[in-house]
């Protein structure tokens, strides 16, 4: 059979077809209240893409220091645990001796 | 009312004003419509083409600069988008021909007896090439598509489909070797 000749026929036979130009009915009415659907959606999304991506870089941040207090080498000054220091932090002013003159 | 030009829409959808997207949508409508049904069956699929490049076009409206004419834009973004669909929906296109009709077949039988005899505008002929471009691959069917059967130039092919010209040829040749290849395998399972 002959092939080429084959393919130009059914070429001919598809360059017959005019495509059908019919659009549904209030086309044009959907695909504008499609948009304004989405506007009203798209404020909504830029506040939570916004917060995502702060949720993000927060942990990203979280991780970076947990891996940073987690790896790094504790010195000898710091033995004291947490609360030690906490307590001595609040208290250093009470701890400073009265300079305040006599009267 | 008086009616607004083009130009004067496209700015005032650009300046926030949707609504004036409207008459653009009902002007162009026809075009992609026919565009779509040249690469989809189905109505909802056509529709959901059309409705598509109309969020695409909408969403992208400030890349067009008014160089060409608004509906050339719109047209590369139509079969752009006709491409990715063919894409997605690639899944039945290797299958056998044995659901060939038997008008179809009978078509066949004619050209096999004697080419003349088998009239282009059959119905049973666009049957089957509708089918042998259901079984092409994408970049196949396009290239087909706009090449041969809608006789684009290459530099329009390069332009709508955004390929270079070089590799439109190259797709162009691949394209017409895998559409003698189907048409084989049909002859080949019917005649042998």
């Amino acid at each position: 059979m002959n092939l080429a000749e084959l393919q130009k026929k059914l070429i001919a036979a598809a360059r017959l077809q005019t495509p059908d130009e019919r659009v549904p009915y209030a086309f044009e009415k959907r695909i504008t209240a499609l948009i304004a659907a989405r506007k009203a959606a798209d404020q909504w999304l830029f506040w939570t893409r916004g917060l995502w991506r702060a949720a993000a870089a927060c942990v990203a941040v979280a991780c970076f220091f947990g891996a940073v207090s987690l790896f790094t080498p504790k010195t000898v000054e710091n033995t004291n645990d947490l609360s030690q220091d906490f307590e001595n932090t609040l208290l250093a002013s009470a701890d400073l001796p009265d300079t305040s003159p006599t009267p | 009312m008086e009616e607004r030009s083009e130009a004067e829409l496209i700015a005032a959808v650009l300046k926030g004003d949707a609504a004036s997207f409207e008459p653009l949508v009902a002007k162009y409508s026809p075009r992609v419509f026919a565009t779509a049904r040249r690469y989809a069956r189905r109505e909802s699929e056509i529709e959901d083409i059309c409705q598509e490049v109309w969020l695409k076009a909408f969403d992208k409206l400030k890349t067009f600069r008014g160089e060409a004419p608004f509906e050339h834009w719109l047209m590369r973004m139509a079969v752009r988008t006709c491409y990715d669909f063919l894409r997605g929906h690639q899944r039945n296109r290797i299958s056998s021909f044995s659901e060939i009709s038997e008008p179809e077949e009978d078509w066949l039988e004619r050209f096999v007896a004697e080419p003349g005899n088998a009239a282009e505008d059959a119905d049973a002929a666009k049957l089957l090439i509708d089918r042998v471009l259901e079984k092409l691959s994408p970049e196949a069917r396009l290239v087909i598509q706009l090449l041969e059967i809608e006789d684009r130039s290459v530099k329009d092919i390069a332009a709508l489909t955004g390929w270079s010209v070089p590799l439109v040829k190259v797709r162009a040749f691949r394209a017409r070797g895998e559409m003698k290849k189907i048409l084989a395998r049909i002859t080949q399972e019917k005649y042998l």
